[in-house]
This record gives structure tokens, C-alpha cells and sequence, in this order.
């Protein structure tokens, strides 16, 4: 056997050797609109059920769909922020099959006039390497509504609320070739949802889902039979269900079996996929464009408009990082993850050392947050506070030692850095008197190690500085214990 | 009575507003003659409370000298219209039971103008039929020839029938190949299908969403004209209406045609047209001359594809339409223990043969592997039939067809879908390219049955249309009365 734990991410170890992972990503995100994508009614989560529900969405006879300009909006600047070709003439298709969540018998969707074409993505890999994934396209659909099986017996329930809400399906080239990969992509698309305020982002309500396509091959051989696995509601799953299904595949085939190409879904709780149902038993939907609704149009001036008005995006955003605070490539792809994080950066590292605040925000407040389980908008230190911490530490009022102290006070009591320094006296002590008198004593009773180190023993200088630091209860300022030390002891 | 019967929209109209009638009692007139004709069947639900209590609502604006274009005018509604709290079925046992919340966009404009409701009528099921004889309880019976029970043609076959009989002063349909343009002329009435786009699709039961279009069947062409005046108009809730202004039409009744270009296509006098059809077409041609008109012959070359095209085109389009009648939130359910099944039962005993065949046409023609040969070639058709129609309209500024290739045929002699289908050949190519059409009664066969004339317009032309159809009104000097309308 070859050592397995030389293998690369998204290269399966089989007998008849290393195998490649091929992933492609359907993305469906929840646009965040007020209403339906054709519809009036509220598009809200969370209401009772079926209150949500207009007679467009319940499929009255003779009910007629408008479009919402909103979405079709959303769906242009997600196109521009995914560098992707915007469509000025795309059409909505009909996609028919029947279902008890779908009232109309069929999902208005875009089929082959998308109102986004070709783009692509650079997306952050935890080594710190970049990858470009390509984009297919992007188009607008009505979700569907919801079946409850599980309040009765014998009867299903349905729920109409989801039914006709805006989606905007994102899919990827097959460009993806490890769960790694799959999961970085995932969360650089939600990072770029949220930035522009398109969707929520928010996997646990559903507003992301996405499906994956995998199949495996040899290098350089060409692409294996596809499985898709459907509607994947976390990353953790998301990388747990193509590894998982990757495995499925190599096993089949170096055994000397086929892949049947068919749709699978993730069970959570063995961690395998499982077949839902094979290519004999896929619909055909009998795409045709929808009579009901004229062609998406809308001129270059207006995707200008929306182009101009485009915050600014991860990746400018993490070269500016880079260039104005100093900071490194690895800590600003960390801020920019998220957009909260990079505001709340912004804000505390205004006019302070960057770097400083990167370290700070990263490792101790990132680190405190997991620990007590709370999310980032839930952070008890607000970026003015972890600002101010920033320059107690610059400025020589407290050393970074005690810097820790107050932090973890402002995690419990929401005070202020200075506030908490000033309550309990921990200003650095940087008197040069004051450190001498800590210095005389720190000599006076370790005399025997003093002639030690005058006899040549250098080492014990660290000794001397611990001594004196001790002695100020970690106040004093050790940038001046050790000048005023190294004079003292020559 | 019979004097309130004889009086035409227009003219009861006048006599409402110059109080020498009163709505009530020509509505109570009309109530009277529904019953009096009851056994024609173009009634499937009279609303006779609301009837009356609208009628005195008009009578109080009349009062008021504030009486609104179509006041205290008794008109009938096809079924496809949604009406709130008034049964709508489409003429389908699936929907017997449905009582929409909600009044179709069309209707809701006649009632805001005054306009008084006698109840429901009768059509094909769904609007899929050309003799009404697909109507779930049963097919209408033609007054004219009574006796001999002849088709009203179809789909607005109540409505025809229901505006012939004199038990509606006016009535609403719906025109997809020829539903308001066919059963118009097998019952000796005018009827108008209006530009698509022209009226709103909002709350009429959609059948070939591209091609459904609102319109009147009236006894006159200025009656169309004043009731297309209150229908039409631009409507947000549906993307596919137009926002363009329509002029008052009742401004174009007299504007003549003289020196105005009427095309004859020589692709509508093929073989299989009623000798006595043929005999008035060229009558029409000549009266239209007559009064100033420059005849041109012109070639429509694509029209022997018109029909196969709008028989793939509409069912495709109906095949997804209906799919929403399943059982699960209104209308006829059939229980059973599974999902499917429940789907199998409800419209395997739901929906009539003619529907089943349409949906399971149209569902072919979508499938993969026979879209490209079926819809998509369809969709080409059309595009072709369109472009006929705008070439020749920079020759001519009309065409004159006739409305049918031949004049009513009998009820229950059973005729195979694809004859049926052949009754639509003259109306569906403006049906395809979405152009105003109006066919209106000429004279009589020898038989005693009505000859109708269609008259085709450019887009949003429908003034123009009126124009040239009032002439030929004029010169036809069509004025019997079927044998079986109510007296």
C-alpha cells in the first residue's frame, strides 16, 4: 500500500490507484426580498403555516404572475459581483411535473436563457492557496412549498408559505476537486451573497441550500458518470457528503462496477448517501417558456446603475486590507469572510496598528466567541472597545500580559477597556524610579544569583525581568525593566 | 316585454338614460326570457337576486343622471370568467364546485360600468371545443332551426346562443382559434376577439395562455364597440396585457371605408366552403366595394400550416394550464390512498375526453425528444403566419374571410376530432399572429342558418375594424331573428 497520508485533498487511494475527485455545485439562495418572486405575499420565515400564501402561489384558476423587480435586481448584481456576463434578454420556462407543494403543476424557471451566464470566483483554500471555480449561471426560480408527513397518520400536510419565493440558482463548473474546495466555494458565494445584500446567507432557515454533483476519475482521464446529491443545508455537509459519495463511487468501480447516474440525498445520521431515485425515474419536465410572462428585458444603462452601486467585494476588499494595515493575506482572507468581520475590523483598527488588532481580533476574540458559544453579532466586546484595548497596548498603559486580563473581563462585563484598567489599577508602570525601587529590592534578595550572572552566567538575566515583573503584580512596563535592569547589573 | 327585447345594446342603452326604461324592468325582461329559453341550455348559473338588486343600483345612478357607460345593461358571462362569490367551472366537472373570492379584471370593468349581471353561460369545457357539445352538462342548443337542435358552435357556445336567443343583451368570451369569432357566426351575431393583449387575462380561466383574448358577443357591430369600450384596458396583474390606450370606439362607427384597402386572401377560398358561404363572401367583397373600397387580392402562404400549428401550440400550453385542477386545494377531489392515485382519480373523472385529448397532445409534443420537432416547428409556424399577416398589411388595411367554412351543423351527429378541429381554419391564423378579428352575420344558407364574415385588422386596430365591420353591417342589412329566440 501506498502512505495514504501523503494524499492530497480530493484524491482517493484505491487499489488500482489514486483517484480524482470531480464536483460541481448547484447553489439555490433565498433572495432577500419582501415578497415573492411573483407574487405579493410576505416571503418571510417562520410565519404559521399557509398564511403566507397570495392566489397566485395557491394557483387560483385564471391567477396570472408578475414579476418582482427587486429580485430580478438581486439576481443582476449577484451576476456582477460573480464577474459574470448579465443576460439583457433572458425568459422564464415553465418546469412541469405534478407534486402537492406545487400548486401551478409547475415551477416558473429559467431553462435556456438565464438571466446570468459565465463567471467565475476566486475562493480562499485553508492552505492559503487561491483557486479560480468557473460559473455556469446563474438563474431565477420560484421555490417550492412544503410537505408534512409527519402530522397525521395517513394524510400529508402542505405548506404554501416557501411556495413561489425567489431563488436564485447558482451552478458551478465542474471545476471542483475536493470537499475542501467545495466547502471554501460554498462559503466564498455566501460571503459574496451577503456582502451585496442579496441573500441572507443563513443555511439553517434554508436560504442556502446546495446540491452537488460528484463523480470521481483518474487523472487526466475523462469525467466518470455523476451522482447529485440534493439539498445540502451546511457546509459540514456538504464536504461530508461528496467525501462519503467519492468513497461510494471508488469502491463500485474498483470492484469493476458502473455508476448509475442517478439523485442521491445525505443522511445526516450515517453519514452516506442513498439512493432517492435513478435516471429511469427522473421527470422529464417538459421545459417550454412560460406563456404568461413576456422576456426579461432591461438595457445596459440600468446594470451600469447597479454595477456603480456595488459595495466593495472580498477580494478588493482583502487587497486593501493587505496594503493598509499591513496585515497578513492569510488574516485578511480571515476578515473578509464575512462582512460583519470586516467592519468590526475596520472600525477597531481605524488609526491603530493593524496588525495588532488582526492578532487580537483573530486569535483572542474569534478564540473567546467559540469558546462561549456565541455567534459574531452576538460578541459581548464591541469594535470600539477592542479599538481602545488596541491602543492601551500601544500607547504603554498596559502590557500585553494584562492586556489578556481586561479582555476577558470585557468578555464578561461588556466595560470598557480603561473603565476595567482604571477599576482595578492595572496602568503599566513605566516610572523609572518606581521600576528601580522593584529593581533594588529584586537584587538585594537574590544576591547570590546576582554575583552569579556578574561571574559571566547571562542566562540569568531572564531571571532578573521575571523577578521584577512579579514584583509589580505584571505591571511594570518590561521594555524599561530590562534597559533600566541590563544598566543596573553592568 | 317583446318591445324591451327588441331594443339592441345601444338603444336600450338611449332609453335607460332617457328614463323611458327603467333597468329593473328590462332586467326582469331578460330574467323572463332565460327561462322562457331555458331549453336551449346557455344558462348554467342565473344569479336573478343580484340580477335585480344591480339593476336597481343602475336605475338609482340613472335617477342621479349619473349613469355610467354600460348602466343597468343586462349582459351574460361566459364561464371561463372568474366571478367573486358566483360558482365558475369552466364548464367542467372538475371545477363544479369552485365559487372563486376574486372577479376576473374583465368582468370587475363591466360591472364598474354599470353593466348588470344575468348569471353564467355555458361553453365548451375549458374553452376546448368548436360546437359546445364539450360541456360538462351538456351541450347549448342554437335558436335558430331549434327544432332540428344545431350546434352554437363553440366555445362561447352560451354566449352566441344566450345574445341570439334574447336572454342576454350582450354577452362576455373568449377567443383562443375562434371561439368568440365561430359560435358568433352559427348563431347570427357579431362577435369581436380583440388584440391580444388588448383585454386583461387576469381571472379568466386560462386555457393557450398566448392565444386567450377577452372580447364580446353582441347583436350589433356598435353594440361591440360599446361593450369592447368597457372591457378593454391595460392591467398590471397581467404581464402579457399591452399598455396602450384604446380610443372611444363608439367615435369610429361612421367613419366609412372609403378609399380604405381590403385584402382577399386567396387561401381562404380552398375547396370544402358551403357554396351559399362562398355566394355572400363575394357579396361582402362587392357591397365593400361598393362603398369605396379598393379590393386587392393578397396570399396569406403559411395558412394551410395555421391549423397543425395552434393544435400543438394550444395544448402544449393547456397541458400546463390544467395541471393546477388536482384535487388538492379547490375544486372536485377524488380520495384515494396515495398521492398519485388521488391525482389518477381526480382527473381521470374530472376533465371530458376533449380535454384529456388536448392535454395528453400537448404533453407529448413538450416531451424531450419531440419539443424540437412539435412545439418548437409550431412556434416557427408562427412566427411565419405572423409575418404573412405584416406583409400583407402593408399592402391592405383589412382582410375579409369568411368566418367558417361551413354554416351550423346538428348537434349529436358525431363528428371525429379532426373535422371538428377544421371549423377553426379561417379564425385561428389571427389567433396565432394575435390580430383583432370580428366576424358578423351577412345573410342566411339555404337552409335557413347564419352566414358569418370575418373581418381581420392590424394590431390594436380594433377602431378601424369597427369602422369597416359597420359598413358591411350596413350593406348586409342582416336583421332576422332566430326562431327560437325568447319573444
Amino acid at each position: 500500500m501506498n502512505d495514504t497520508s501523503t494524499l492530497k485533498p480530493g484524491h482517493i487511494q484505491g487499489e488500482t490507484g489514486i483517484w480524482e475527485m470531480v464536483i460541481g455545485l448547484e447553489i439555490h439562495a433565498q433572495i432577500s426580498s419582501k415578497s415573492k418572486l411573483f407574487s405579493g405575499a410576505s416571503a418571510s420565515f417562520g410565519s404559521e403555516a399557509n398564511r403566507n400564501v397570495s392566489l397566485v402561489d395557491a394557483a387560483m384558476p385564471g391567477m396570472l404572475p408578475v414579476i418582482n423587480e427587486f429580485c430580478v435586481e438581486q439576481a443582476v448584481k449577484t451576476g456582477l459581483a460573480l464577474n459574470a456576463k448579465i443576460n439583457n434578454i433572458s425568459v422564464f420556462d415553465r418546469k412541469n411535473y405534478f407534486y402537492a407543494d406545487l400548486p401551478q403543476g409547475y415551477q416558473i424557471s429559467q431553462f435556456t436563457k438565464p438571466i446570468v451566464g459565465e463567471g467565475e470566483i476566486i475562493v480562499d483554500l485553508d492552505d492559503g492557496e487561491q483557486t479560480t471555480i468557473g460559473i455556469e449561471r446563474l438563474h431565477l426560480e420560484q421555490d417550492a412549498g412544503k410537505s408534512l408527513h409527519d402530522q397525521h397518520p395517513t394524510k400529508s400536510y402542505i405548506d404554501l408559505n416557501r411556495t413561489g419565493v425567489a431563488l436564485m440558482e447558482i451552478v458551478s463548473k465542474p471545476d471542483i476537486r475536493s470537499p475542501q474546495e467545495a466547502g471554501a466555494y460554498v462559503k466564498k458565494i455566501r460571503s459574496i451573497l451577503r456582502y451585496i445584500g442579496a441573500c441572507d446567507g443563513n443555511m439553517e432557515e434554508g436560504s442556502l441550500r446546495a446540491d452537488c454533483n460528484v463523480s470521481v476519475r483518474k487523472s487526466g482521464e475523462e469525467f466518470g458518470t455523476r451522482c447529485e446529491i440534493k439539498n445540502l443545508n451546511s457546509i459540514r455537509f456538504i464536504i461530508q457528503a461528496i467525501q462519503s459519495e467519492a468513497e461510494r463511487q471508488v469502491d463500485i468501480l474498483e470492484e469493476g462496477g458502473t455508476i448509475d447516474q442517478e439523485t442521491r440525498l445525505f443522511d445526516t445520521s450515517t453519514g452516506e448517501t442513498r439512493s432517492m431515485r435513478s435516471k429511469e425515474d427522473a421527470h422529464d419536465y417538459r421545459y417550454f417558456p412560460d406563456p404568461d410572462l413576456l422576456p426579461l428585458e432591461f438595457s445596459e444603462s440600468w446594470v451600469q446603475d447597479i454595477k456603480e452601486k456595488l459595495p466593495e467585494l472580498p477580494d478588493s476588499l482583502k487587497k486593501r486590507l493587505i496594503k493598509d494595515f499591513g496585515i497578513t493575506s492569510y488574516d485578511a482572507s480571515i476578515l473578509v469572510e464575512e462582512k460583519d468581520y470586516v467592519d468590526f475590523y475596520q472600525q477597531a483598527a481605524n488609526g491603530r496598528d493593524g496588525k495588532l488588532t488582526a492578532n487580537w481580533m483573530i486569535t483572542e476574540l474569534f478564540g473567546a466567541l467559540k469558546k462561549d458559544n456565541l455567534s459574531f453579532s452576538e460578541s459581548p466586546i464591541t469594535s470600539e472597545n477592542l479599538g481602545e484595548l488596541i491602543s492601551l497596548i500601544s500607547n504603554g498603559t498596559i502590557s500585553g500580559k494584562i492586556a489578556k486580563e481586561v479582555f476577558s473581563e470585557m468578555m464578561k462585563s461588556k466595560k470598557s477597556p480603561s473603565e476595567i484598567v482604571k477599576e482595578k489599577g492595572l496602568e503599566q508602570v513605566s516610572d523609572d524610579s518606581e521600576i528601580l525601587k522593584l529593581i533594588d529590592q529584586v537584587i538585594s534578595d537574590n544576591q547570590d544569583k546576582v554575583n552569579e550572572y556578574l561571574s559571566g552566567k547571562d542566562k540569568l538575566f531572564g531571571f532578573f525581568v521575571g523577578q521584577v515583573m512579579k514584583l509589580s503584580q505584571g505591571k511594570a512596563n518590561p521594555g524599561v525593566v530590562n534597559k533600566l535592569l541590563k544598566e543596573k547589573l553592568k | 316585454m317583446t318591445e324591451l327585447l327588441d331594443l339592441n345594446l345601444v338603444e336600450a342603452s338611449k332609453a335607460l338614460k332617457k328614463k323611458e326604461i327603467s333597468s329593473l324592468e328590462l332586467t326582469k325582461a331578460y330574467l323572463k326570457s332565460i327561462s322562457d329559453t331555458s331549453s336551449l341550455g346557455a344558462y348554467i348559473e342565473i344569479v336573478e337576486v343580484k340580477a335585480i338588486s344591480m339593476a336597481k343600483e343602475s336605475d338609482k345612478k340613472l335617477i342621479d343622471g349619473i349613469a355610467r357607460p354600460l348602466e343597468g345593461i343586462p349582459i351574460g358571462i361566459k364561464d371561463m370568467f372568474c366571478t367573486k362569490n358566483i360558482k365558475t367551472t369552466a364548464s367542467s366537472k372538475i371545477l363544479e364546485n369552485f365559487i372563486p373570492t376574486y372577479e376576473s379584471t374583465v368582468t370587475q370593468n363591466l360591472w364598474n360600468d354599470g353593466a348588470v349581471i344575468l348569471g353564467k353561460l355555458s361553453c365548451d369545457e375549458f374553452a376546448m371545443g368548436s360546437s359546445n357539445e364539450t360541456a360538462a352538462k351538456g351541450n347549448v342548443i342554437n335558436p335558430w332551426l331549434k327544432n332540428k337542435k344545431m350546434s352554437p358552435g363553440g366555445s362561447s357556445g352560451g354566449s352566441a346562443a344566450a345574445v341570439a336567443a334574447r336572454s342576454a343583451l350582450a354577452a362576455t368570451g373568449t377567443d383562443t382559434g375562434g371561439s368568440i369569432r365561430q359560435p358568433a357566426a352559427f348563431c347570427g351575431i357579431t362577435g369581436l376577439k380583440p388584440t391580444y393583449g388588448r383585454c386583461s387575462r387576469w381571472g379568466i380561466v386560462a386555457f393557450s395562455s398566448s392565444l386567450d383574448q377577452a372580447g364580446p358577443l353582441t347583436r350589433t357591430v356598435s353594440d361591440a364597440a360599446l361593450m369592447l369600450n368597457s372591457m378593454a384596458g391595460y392591467d398590471q396583474k397581467d404581464s402579457t396585457s399591452a399598455n396602450l390606450k384604446m380610443p372611444d370606439l363608439m367615435d369610429y362607427l361612421d367613419k366609412g371605408i372609403k378609399g380604405k384597402k381590403i385584402g382577399i386572401p386567396k387561401e381562404y377560398t380552398q375547396d370544402g366552403i358551403s357554396e351559399d358561404i362562398v355566394k355572400f363572401y363575394e357579396k361582402s367583397i362587392g357591397w365593400l366595394r361598393d362603398e369605396g373600397a379598393e379590393i386587392i387580392p393578397v396570399s396569406l402562404p403559411h395558412t394551410k400550416y395555421a391549423l397543425p400549428a395552434y393544435y400543438i401550440i394550444a395544448p402544449a400550453e393547456a397541458s400546463s394550464n390544467l395541471a393546477r385542477y388536482d384535487g388538492v386545494r379547490y375544486g372536485v377531489r377524488q380520495e384515494a390512498s396515495s398521492l398519485d392515485e388521488m391525482y389518477e382519480l381526480t382527473r381521470a373523472n374530472g376533465f371530458g375526453d376533449e380535454v384529456k385529448r388536448r392535454i395528453m397532445i400537448g404533453t407529448y409534443v413538450l416531451s424531450s425528444g419531440y419539443y424540437d420537432a412539435y412545439y418548437l416547428k409550431a412556434q416557427k409556424v408562427r412566427r411565419l403566419i405572423k409575418e404573412d399577416f405584416e406583409n400583407v398589411y402593408k399592402k391592405v388595411d383589412y382582410i375579409l374571410t369568411p368566418s367558417t367554412p361551413t354554416t351550423s351543423f346538428e348537434l349529436g351527429k358525431k363528428q371525429d376530432p379532426l373535422t371538428m378541429y377544421l371549423n377553426d381554419i379561417f379564425t385561428v391564423p389571427a389567433s396565432l399572429a394575435g390580430l383583432p378579428g370580428i366576424s358578423l352575420p351577412v345573410g342566411l344558407d339555404k337552409s335557413g342558418l347564419p352566414i358569418g364574415i370575418q373581418l381581420i385588422a392590424n394590431s390594436f386596430d380594433e377602431a378601424g375594424l369597427i369602422s369597416t365591420a359597420r359598413v358591411l353591417e350596413m350593406s348586409a342589412g342582416f336583421n332576422f331573428i332566430a326562431d327560437g329566440a325568447a319573444k
